[in-house]
């Protein structure tokens, strides 16, 4: 069974890397589907559900905190697992994300080894 | 915040994402105070702003092949020219630099937030900074060729008015006290 993934950063080459990563950790990928803010993830989840979300914090319109709070209170959202990928490394950030109900936490330098190990208690 | 805190952070936060996410080694090439904001004429520039109750600026600059050949190692392909991919992967570079630099700062000066990166590209440009502040400037030897990381951080309005008052009130203190 293929797993469909959303990659929110304003990034295209972490979204790129993040791509990579995905195949690289042999998740059965369904559709991956990109957004540069926490709007465009909010619009494209509209008309295309996910079973899973990579998220960064910091971008414009709406940061990934936000969209992880806006997630987790909607009834047809709230299931989605959320990895916060970010550079924001401070413990008040992190403990927000986790009170938000992020899934997991991972660091801006990545390996793709972390990558992996969030994602193996998830799939 | 001292330059020689700022230099270790720096180095520690640039080596490290140059070393997870390009597979680079970079070498240490000696530091220096900038009086006017730094930065090359040509080639790549990005820079992002630093807020909270210290602010300022940080850049990461190096020319226009090292900026293909780190855009290269970071996506896994070859490029030949600069084009959106490529100063996307600066301004990325530059995001993860300067944002581990601000982790570390956090622990000592409080919260700061870090801006959306802005990446430069051209011939022949200028930088400068209003007013006289210093930066720190980082050079790295990386694949044969020097980059640089800048960092300008100042205390804030709000923290220099307190700094201020202090300033003024030692003397009278030290008058209290003769």
């Amino acid at each position: 069974m293929s797993l469909d993934v959303m990659i929110v950063d304003d990034s295209a080459a972490i979204r790129k890397i993040l791509h990579r990563v995905l195949i690289q950790a042999d998740v059965p990928l369904g559709k991956v589907i990109e957004a540069g803010d926490g709007q465009e993830a909010l619009d494209k989840l509209k008309s295309a559900m996910v079973g899973l979300i990579l998220s960064d914090i910091n971008m414009p319109n709406m940061d990934g905190l936000q969209l992880l709070g806006a997630l987790k209170t909607q009834e047809a959202t709230k299931a989605i697992p959320i990895i916060m990928v970010t550079t924001e490394g401070s413990s008040a950030k992190v403990m927000e994300a986790v009170s938000l109900g992020a899934s997991g936490y991972v660091r801006k330098p990545f390996t793709a080894e972390q990558i992996k190990e969030k994602l193996a208690g998830l799939i | 915040m001292t330059h020689e805190r700022l230099v270790t952070m720096i180095r520690q936060a640039t080596k490290d994402v140059f070393a997870t996410m390009l597979g680079i080694e970079l070498e240490d090439h000696p530091e220096y105070l900038g009086v006017t904001a730094p930065g090359p004429s040509e080639g790549v520039l990005a820079i992002v702003g630093l807020a909270g109750a210290w602010a300022g600026s940080g850049s990461f600059s190096c020319s226009a092949l090292m900026a293909q050949k780190i855009s290269g190692q970071l996506l896994m392909q070859e490029y030949s020219a600069i084009d959106d991919d490529v100063l996307d992967a600066i301004g990325e570079v530059t995001n993860m630099v300067l944002g581990n630099v601000k982790t570390v700062l956090e622990e000592e000066l409080g919260p700061m937030g870090l801006s959306i990166p802005t990446v430069i590209y051209g011939r022949n440009f200028t930088t400068r900074n209003v007013g006289k502040s210093q930066w720190t400037v980082v050079p790295f030897q990386c694949i044969g060729e020097v980059v640089e990381v800048h960092l300008c951080l100042e205390p804030g309005k709000e923290l220099s008015a307190k700094i201020s008052v202090a300033q003024q009130q030692v003397p009278a203190i030290l008058t209290m006290l003769g």
